[in-house]
C-alpha cells in the first residue's frame, strides 16, 4: 500500500476483477463502453480446462483519444526487428523526426565499433525536404546509398524503412534497391513498414519478417553444413546483454548458436540461419512468422522457450535437450545443477523482501506472459497483467501463465489503467517510459519492463540475479514512505 | 483598390479550362483590373497564352534547385504577361513520381506568405482535371478562392466531372466560405448542349454564366500562344470573352453552395433529354441487333 492514499476497497477478492471491469466502463459514452468490454476480463479457469482462458479481443484498431500506447509499424520494423542487425545501415527513410526519435535503439548491446562496422546507435535519415515529397524521393536514396558506400565502406548491407509518405507519394523503393544491389554488390532491403499500416508495431513486425524473407533469405541463404546441435535464438532484441546470458546458457549445454535474431546480430548470421537444426522462439509475436517460413522451406521446426526466472529456465532448458540427444540432456542438468546454487541464494536474499507482494503488468507482445513466473519464482503475485499489440494466440498462450482472477487488459486506455492501479493499489507496477512517472506520482513504485530501465540482463540464470536486484530496489526503495500527501497532512 | 477577390477555373481535363480562363482574363484586364494567375498544374501551361511562351520558372523546380521555398524571392517566381498580367506556375513533378497535390500546396502557401496577393484585384487559380486529392482542392480550401467556375460541355463525362467538384465545393462550403459561382459551357456541338447546360446549372443550384460557341479563331490564337483578345481583339469571339469576364466580375459575391447531385439523378437528366437511354432500353436494343445478325 502507498502512503499517499488509503485504498478504497480490497485488495483482492475474487469478484473484484469484474466489479473494476463494470466500474471503469461504467464511465464510457455507451458505444465506447461496447467496444472497450471486448478487451477487458479476468482471468477465469473454466470446466474442464486445466488454466484459465484469457481471451480478450485484440490486435484492432485503437479508439482515437484514449491515449494508447502503442507504437506504428515503423516503430515494428525498424525499432525492433532490423534496428538491432548491426552490421547494416538502417536508413530512415523520409522526413527527419521518425529516424531522430527512434535514435540510439532500445539499448540493444552489441560488440563491435559504432560508425566504423557497426550501426546499430546511429541516426542516418534522407532527412525528407518539401521537394522531395513533391519531386518523389528515389533519387535521394540513390545518392545516400552510395555516401553510405562511401562514408561507412565496413556495412555489410543497407536497410531502407520507409516512412509515412513514402507509401503516400509512390516512391519506387524496391527499384532503387535492387538497382543498388547490383551497382555495390551488398544486400539492399527496402522495408514497407510505413507508419499509417495496420494498427500498432505488430505489423511492422510481420513486414520486417517478410523483407528478411523476400530480400535476405530468398537469394542469400546457407542451409548447407553445420552441426547436428545448431540452433538459433529468434526473438531475443540483447536488451541489456539479455541474448548474451541466453546464448552462455545453450552453449554450456553443448548446442551451437548460429544465430540470435536480432540482437547483436550479423547479417551473416541471418544468411546462415537456416542451416540450423531448431528454431528456438523467444518473442514469439515479432518473429513467428520467419520461424514458419524456415519451417516450410527447409523444414526447421521450431519451439517457443522462456528465459525469465529459474522455474522457466530449468523447464525450457530441459524441454530444448529433449530435442537433441542423451548427451545434451545430461549436460542441460549439469547447466541447471551449477546454476542452482546461484539461484537458492538470490531467492534466499530478495524472496523474504518481495514474498507475498503484488505486481501489475502491461508490455508489448511477450512480456506479459513469459515474465510471470519469474516474479511467482520471488514469491510475488501477478494481479493484473495485458499487452499493447498481441493478437489472439497470444492471449491464448497466457492462460497457463496466470493464476484465476488475474486482471487482462488488451491495449489499455490510459484512464482504464490509472484506475486500475488507483483500486488495485500494487506494489509494483511493470510498464514503459509513458507509464513510468504517471504511476511513480500515484505513489506506486515502477518498473520499465520494456528496457528495463536501464539495467538488465534479465534473461537467464545471470539476469534472473539483476532481475530479482531491480524489484527489490524498486519496491523497497526507502523513498515510498518518505513522501507525504499535502491533503493527508492538512487534515 | 477593391477587396482582393480570388476566383478559380475547374473542369474535365482537357475541357479548355486554360483558354477559357487566359482568354477571360485577358479580357478582365479591359475592365482595369490588377490580375494574378496562379497555374495550379505541373505540366505549367496556365499561363502559355498570357506570356506568350510557356513559363519556364515554375515555383517547384526553382525551390528544388535552391534547396527549399523559403529561399525564393517572389521576384523569382512571378512574370509579367499581356496587359501586365502576373503570372506564376506551380510546376511539379513528371508523371508518375512524387505528389503534385502537395507541390500546389506548397506554391500557394509560398505566395501567400511572402505577400503576392498585395495590390491585386484578382487573383485565378486554374487547377488540373478532376479534384483527385487534397492538394488540388487546395484553391477550395479557406481563405483561398471565394469562387469557384466550372467549365464543362455537353459531354458526358464533362458533365459528370463538374458534378463532382461541386461535390467538393459543397464539402469546403461551411467550413470555408467557398461558393459556387456558375457554370462555363464550352462547345463542343454536342446534341441539345445548351439546355443541357443549363439543366445541370438548375440541379446544382446554380446558373450557366456563359456559353461560349465554339469558334476556330481560338485555336488559330491559341498556335500563336495568344489570347483571342490579344490576336483578334475586334473578332466576334473576342466580344464572347469580354462578356463572360463582364459577367463574372459582375458575379462578385453572388456565388451559391451547390447542390450536386446523384449519379443516378445525372444518368436520369440525360434520359430526359431524349440523349440517353435507360438500361433496359440499351439491352432490348442490343438484343434486337443481335438477333437481326443471327
Amino acid at each position: 500500500m502507498s502512503p499517499l492514499d488509503t485504498p478504497k476497497g480490497p485488495v483482492s477478492g475474487t469478484a473484484l476483477g469484474e466489479d473494476l471491469i463494470a466500474e471503469v466502463l461504467s464511465a464510457y459514452p455507451p458505444k465506447a463502453a461496447k467496444k472497450r468490454a471486448k478487451h477487458l476480463s479476468v482471468a477465469r479457469t473454466a470446466e474442464g480446462e486445466s488454466t484459465p482462458g484469457c481471451g480478450v479481443k485484440s490486435n484492432i484498431k485503437s479508439i482515437p483519444g484514449v491515449m494508447t500506447i502503442r507504437g506504428c509499424a515503423y516503430a515494428g520494423s525498424k525499432g525492433v526487428v532490423w534496428g538491432p542487425v548491426k552490421d547494416m545501415v538502417h536508413i530512415s527513410h523520409g522526413p527527419v523526426g521518425c529516424g531522430h526519435y527512434s535514435w540510439a535503439q532500445r539499448r540493444n548491446y552489441y560488440t563491435g565499433t559504432t560508425g566504423i562496422d557497426r550501426f546499430v546507435t546511429m541516426q542516418i535519415t534522407s532527412d525528407f525536404q518539401e521537394r522531395d515529397i513533391v519531386f518523389g524521393g528515389d533519387k535521394k536514396l540513390g545518392q545516400m546509398i552510395d555516401e553510405i558506400e562511401t562514408l561507412f565502406p565496413l556495412n555489410k548491407g543497407i536497410t531502407v524503412q520507409s516512412e509515412c509518405p513514402i507509401g503516400l507519394i509512390g516512391d519506387d523503393i524496391e527499384g532503387v534497391s535492387r538497382k543498388k544491389k547490383k551497382e555495390i554488390g551488398k544486400t539492399v532491403v527496402p522495408v514497407r513498414c510505413e507508419g499509417f499500416r495496420g494498427v500498432s508495431q505488430s505489423l511492422g513486425h510481420h513486414i520486417a519478417n517478410d523483407s528478411i524473407r523476400d530480400w535476405v533469405l530468398k537469394d542469400g541463404a546457407n542451409a548447407e553444413g553445420g552441426t547436428a546441435y545448431d540452433v538459433n535464438v529468434i526473438g531475443d532484441y540483447n536488451i541489456g546483454g539479455d541474448a548474451w546470458a541466453s546464448r552462455r546458457l545453450l552453449e554450456e549445454m553443448g548446442l551451437r548458436v548460429v544465430a540470435v535474431w536480432s540482437g547483436d546480430c550479423t547479417l551473416a548470421e541471418i544468411e546462415n540461419a537456416p542451416k540450423a537444426k531448431l528454431n528456438l522462439i523467444h518473442c514469439y509475436r515479432s518473429m513467428n512468422y520467419i520461424c514458419r517460413h524456415m519451417e516450410e522451406t527447409w523444414g526447421v521446426p521450431w519451439m517457443e522457450f522462456n528465459f525469465f526466472g529459474p522455474t522457466q529456465i530449468a523447464k525450457s532448458l530441459r524441454a530444448i535437450a529433449a530435442q537433441f540427444d542423451e548427451t545434451i540432456q545430461a549436460k542441460a542438468e549439469e547447466v541447471i545443477a551449477k546454476y542452482q546454487p546461484m539461484v537458492d541464494a538470490v531467492l534466499a536474499k530478495y524472496k523474504p523482501r518481495l514474498k507475498g507482494k503484488t505486481v501489475m503488468l502491461y508490455v508489448g507482445g511477450l512480456r506479459p506472459r513469459h515474465v510471470a513466473t519469474a516474479y511467482d519464482d520471488l514469491g510475488m503475485e501477478i494481479i493484473a497483467t495485458g499487452y499493447e499489440f498481441a493478437h489472439g494466440d497470444d492471449y491464448k498462450r497466457t492462460g497457463p501463465y496466470v493464476k484465476d482472477g488475474t486482471l487482462i487488459y488488451d491495449d489499455v486506455t490510459g484512464y482504464e489503467l490509472e484506475h486500475f492501479i488507483q483500486k488495485l493499489r500494487p506494489d509494483l507496477v511493470g510498464s514503459g517510459i509513458k507509464e513510468k512517472y504517471a504511476i511513480q506520482k500515484m505513489g506506486v513504485p515502477f518498473r520499465q519492463m520494456h528496457s528495463w530501465d536501464y539495467s538488465g540482463p534479465y534473461h537467464g540464470y545471470d539476469g534472473f540475479a539483476v532481475f530479482a536486484r531491480d524489484m527489490d530496489m524498486a519496491v523497497n526503495s526507502p523513498v515510498w514512505g518518505l513522501t507525504r500527501a499535502p491533503w493527508a497532512a492538512a487534515s | 483598390m477593391s477587396q482582393l477577390r480570388q476566383i478559380a477555373f475547374y473542369g474535365k481535363g482537357g475541357i479548355g479550362k486554360s483558354t477559357t480562363s487566359q482568354n477571360t482574363l485577358a479580357a478582365l484586364v479591359e475592365l482595369g483590373q490588377k490580375i494574378m494567375i496562379v497555374g495550379c498544374d505541373p505540366k505549367a501551361d496556365s499561363t502559355r497564352l498570357i506570356l506568350n511562351s510557356k513559363m519556364q520558372d515554375t515555383v517547384l523546380h526553382l525551390a528544388a534547385e535552391a534547396g527549399s521555398v523559403e529561399d525564393l524571392e517572389l521576384e523569382d517566381v512571378v512574370r509579367d504577361g499581356y496587359q501586365g498580367i502576373k503570372c506564376v506556375e506551380s510546376g511539379g513533378p513528371e508523371p508518375g513520381v512524387g505528389c503534385a497535390g502537395r507541390g500546389v500546396i506548397t506554391a500557394i502557401n509560398f505566395l501567400e506568405e511572402n505577400g503576392a496577393y498585395e495590390d491585386m484585384d484578382y487573383i485565378s487559380y486554374d487547377v488540373l482535371g478532376d479534384v483527385v486529392c487534397g492538394g488540388f482542392a487546395m484553391p477550395i480550401r479557406e481563405n483561398k478562392a471565394q469562387e469557384i467556375y466550372i467549365v464543362m460541355s455537353g459531354e458526358m463525362m464533362a458533365l459528370y466531372a463538374a458534378n463532382n467538384i461541386a461535390k467538393g465545393i459543397l464539402k469546403y462550403a461551411h467550413s470555408g466560405g467557398v461558393r459556387l459561382g456558375g457554370l462555363i459551357c464550352n462547345e463542343r456541338k454536342t446534341d441539345k448542349e445548351l439546355e443541357l447546360a443549363e439543366a445541370l446549372a438548375a440541379k446544382l443550384g446554380t446558373k450557366l454564366i456563359h456559353f461560349v460557341p465554339r469558334d476556330n479563331v481560338v485555336q488559330h490564337a491559341e498556335l500563336r500562344r495568344q489570347t483571342v483578345i490579344q490576336y483578334a481583339p475586334d473578332s466576334k469571339q473576342a466580344n464572347e470573352y469580354r462578356e463572360l469576364a463582364r459577367k463574372i466580375h459582375e458575379n462578385s459575391g453572388q456565388g451559391v453552395i451547390p447542390t450536386p447531385v446523384t449519379m443516378e439523378e445525372l444518368e436520369d437528366m440525360l434520359i430526359e433529354f431524349g440523349i440517353m437511354k435507360t438500361e433496359a432500353e440499351q439491352i432490348a436494343e442490343l438484343e434486337a441487333k443481335e438477333a437481326a445478325m443471327a
